[in-house]
Order: C-alpha cells, then sequence, then structure tokens
C-alpha cells in the first residue's frame, strides 16, 4: 500500500489528503439521513473513525463512495439506535415502494411539463428531507453527492435497476411536493 | 420503446448514465410521444433546479477540527489492525501466485472447449431451458449457485449499460459444470459460462468467430469466462469491458 515504510506519519497524511476533502459530501448525507444537525456531526465522526480503522482494506478506486458507504451503515446502526428495528427499516422501504406505485400511473395521466418557479434552498431542503428513506437515500446520492448509477448500487447494496426506479420515484414525488409548495395559497 | 421503459430511461438520460445508441432511442421516442417529452422537460427542470439550488450543507468548522485531531491518536489503537493486515495480505499473495500458474491447454481440448460452448448456447435456445432461476436481480441470482457449483461466479446487473441480466443456469464444458450467466441486448443472448481451468488463463479478451457465433474468452480472479452470442464482435467486447469495469468496482467497494 503507498503509505507502507513511510510509517504512522505517512498513514496519517495520506488518510487526511485522500478522505479529508470529502467531509462535506460525508456531514451533508448524514444531514439529509438523519434529519438532524447534532446527530449528523456525531455519525460524521463515526464514518471517519471507522473509515480510519478500515483504511487498510480500501483496494483503491474512487474512495467518495467507499466513505459514503461506510457513512449509510453508521446512519443505519442510528436509526436502530433510535428504537426503529432494522426488520422494520427494512420493511418500511418495501411499502414505501409499493405506496408510490398509484402515485406514479398518477402522474404520467397529467404531466406537467411547465418550468416551476424556483424556490430557496431551504425550502428544496425541506421537501427532500420529507420524501421516504430509500428514495432521499438514492436522490441525495445522485444530485447531490454526485454519484453515478452504478456506485449508488454498491453504497446502498441494490441492483442498478432498483436504483433507476428509486431515482424516478424519487423524482416523481419531489416534483409533486414541489409543485404543491409552489401552488401553496 | 415504449412509453413504460421510456419513463425510467429518461431519468438515465438526464443522468447521462446512457450510451450514445440508448441516448437515441430514447430521444427517438420522446420525438413522438408528447407525453414523455413533457415528462421528460419536468425532471429536467427538477434536476437543474437540485443541482443548481445550493443544497449541499457545510461541515461546521469544530467537526472538521475534531476529525483532524483525532487522526494522529488514531494510529496507536490501530496497529494491531495494521499488523492484520500485512498478514492478509501475505494469505492474498500465495492465492495470486497460485492463480497466475499457467494452465497449458493442448489446441484440441481448446477447440473442443470452443465447440462444447456454442452447443450449450445452442441447447440453451432450442429447449426452452434458457435459465433455472430466472431473475435480473444478481443477489437472486448469485445465491442460487451456491451449492450447485464449486465456484462463486461472479453475477454482475449491466442494466445500464444495456445488457440486461435474465438469470443462470447450471451447465456443462468439458465434462465439468459450469455457471451459465444469461444477458440479453435487444434481441441477442449472451450466454456467459464461468468455471475454473476451462481453457487457458487469458490477461485481455479475446474475441474469435467460430461456426457463424462469437467467443468472447477472458480471464480474471482465476476464473475463465467465456461470452458466446450471434452479437457483432464490437458490442460483445463492450459486454465484455463493461463487465470487467463492473467486477473491479466491486471488488474496490
Amino acid at each position: 500500500m503507498a503509505y507502507e515504510g513511510r510509517g504512522d506519519h505517512g498513514k496519517t497524511e495520506h488518510f487526511r489528503a485522500a478522505v479529508l476533502p470529502y467531509l462535506d459530501d460525508v456531514y451533508t448525507l448524514a444531514r439529509y439521513l438523519l434529519r438532524n444537525a447534532t446527530d449528523a456531526e456525531d455519525a460524521a465522526q463515526e464514518c471517519y473513525l471507522r473509515a480510519f480503522r478500515h483504511f487498510e482494506t480500501f483496494r483503491g478506486g474512487p474512495i467518495k463512495p467507499w466513505l459514503l458507504a461506510i457513512l449509510r451503515n453508521v446512519c443505519r446502526a442510528e436509526y436502530a439506535r433510535r428504537g426503529a428495528l432494522l426488520g422494520l427499516v427494512a420493511n418500511n422501504l418495501d411499502e414505501a415502494e409499493d405506496a408510490t406505485e398509484g402515485l406514479w400511473n398518477e402522474a404520467q395521466q397529467s404531466p406537467e411539463a411547465e418550468t416551476l418557479h424556483r424556490l430557496d434552498s431551504e425550502t428544496m431542503q425541506r421537501l427532500i428531507a420529507q420524501l421516504p428513506d430509500a428514495f432521499r437515500e438514492a436522490i441525495v446520492l445522485r444530485e447531490i453527492n454526485d454519484l453515478s448509477y452504478r456506485e449508488i448500487a454498491d453504497v446502498t447494496a441494490v441492483p442498478v435497476g432498483t436504483v433507476m426506479s428509486r431515482l424516478a420515484r424519487a423524482r416523481l414525488l419531489l416534483r409533486t411536493a414541489w409543485l404543491t409548495e409552489v401552488k401553496k395559497p | 420503446m415504449t412509453c413504460e421503459e421510456a419513463e425510467v430511461m429518461l431519468h438515465a438520460l438526464i443522468d447521462d448514465e446512457l450510451d450514445a445508441g440508448h441516448a437515441r432511442e430514447v430521444e427517438a421516442h420522446v420525438a413522438q410521444c408528447e407525453r414523455c417529452a413533457a415528462q421528460l422537460a419536468a425532471y429536467r427542470d427538477l434536476h437543474q433546479a437540485v443541482q443548481g439550488g445550493n443544497l449541499r450543507y457545510a461541515a461546521p468548522a469544530s467537526l472538521r477540527r475534531s476529525i483532524d485531531r483525532a487522526v494522529p491518536s488514531l494510529v496507536m489503537t490501530n496497529r494491531r489492525t495494521l499488523l492484520k493486515g500485512f498478514a492478509l495480505g501475505g494469505v492474498v499473495s500465495a492465492a495470486a501466485a497460485a492463480s497466475i500458474t499457467l494452465v497449458i491447454v493442448g489446441a484440441d481440448r481448446d477447440k473442443r472447449i470452443l465447440g462444447e460452448a456454442i452447443s450449450a448456447h445452442l441447447r440453451s435456445l432450442q429447449a426452452d431451458h434458457l435459465t433455472d432461476v430466472l431473475s435480473s436481480d444478481q443477489h437472486t441470482v448469485k445465491p442460487w449457485f451456491n451449492g450447485r457449483i464449486d465456484l462463486a461466479p461472479p453475477i454482475i446487473d449491466l442494466t445500464a449499460e444495456g445488457f440486461t441480466l435474465i438469470g443462470g443456469r447450471l451447465d456443462f464444458i468439458d465434462g465439468k459444470p459450469v455457471a451459465a450467466i444469461v444477458y440479453r441486448r435487444r434481441v441477442h443472448v449472451i450466454n456467459l459460462f464461468v468455471a475454473q481451468g476451462m481453457g487457458p488463463a487469458l490477461p485481455a479478451p479475446k474475441v474469435e468467430s467460430v461456426q457463424g457465433f462469437n467467443i468472447l474468452r477472458w480471464s480474471d480472479q482465476g476464473l475463465n469466462l467465456l461470452a458466446v452470442s450471434d452479437l457483432n464482435p464490437d458490442e460483445l467486447e463492450e459486454f465484455g469491458t463493461k463487465f470487467e469495469q463492473a467486477s473491479r468496482s466491486t471488488h474496490a467497494g
């Protein structure tokens, strides 16, 4: 590995240079997944601790998806701590996918092509934060963390086909929420 | 392309995840379908609003400082892990050395393998026995092979690259069980056979034409991979490249 023979100092510097530039990405994903600033800070810190511990096992390739996969595991542990059993989380994801089926068809019947009035950042952040877990995660990884479909599939441990359908539904739900927001009296 | 397909694919178009051929297909559909054109415009608008909306959060300076400070003190507690890492490295090196021991195969045996691969491909198309496990989900196909064959074949979902995973099947080549992974490109079926010691180790993929079929062969991690199809050589090579890229990124993750 690159830092072998350079001792502890070499490893520390290598780690710093490789992963610290992604702190904003890690923190941003943590904010969206946990919807709470304090928990997001804790999760980011835990993520870097684990990343350092497992840095030897990193086998090259893009480091951002590797780091975000660790963060996602930390966040899932946090969901569990909050009282949601892992089984319940998994069920919720499945139900969420089924529940959007109707909406999906509905929107196909009445497409809205118009360019919508732009909302301020905080409102958009709030609308994204309200999306169900699986869809929120997919759209944040794609649009905000700028990952490819393949990288999102690896981070979230689902097939690329599932990433594509989740993203399609995430955008439908977000577009619908946005439409509702701009039409508020 | 149907509207149903276009509605998912238009997102891949927006995200720049389609190759030129598929992008043209989606654009051609959108050009003659008002409803899908409206969808594309709406989602493009959304994509631009989200990407340009400054929706990232900046990590607080205190968080950055505390992580930065914690890194050197982590080194001491991780010495043991580091040593374990080196020990593991030794095992990996031995395995790598074993896998580069070249299998020398006679020309006759090699010809027989190619012939049998084509026969297996033809059987799979004729006998309505393309797959034993029918699924486009790699996490369903992969475990199916557990206990049926003495290796863990790499099952990779290449849907976004235009090669749809159809499923898997157990087949026999050169008297030995092999994993057959089935993909489809448009109307063309690709049988990807995976086995150990099925022909020589090939560092780089190689396309050959045998009995009117194209065969792409390569080796990876001690496994021999052999793809048979009536697909043209260029697209079959593209399949090999995409498969290897995805396989490498899976190992890296």
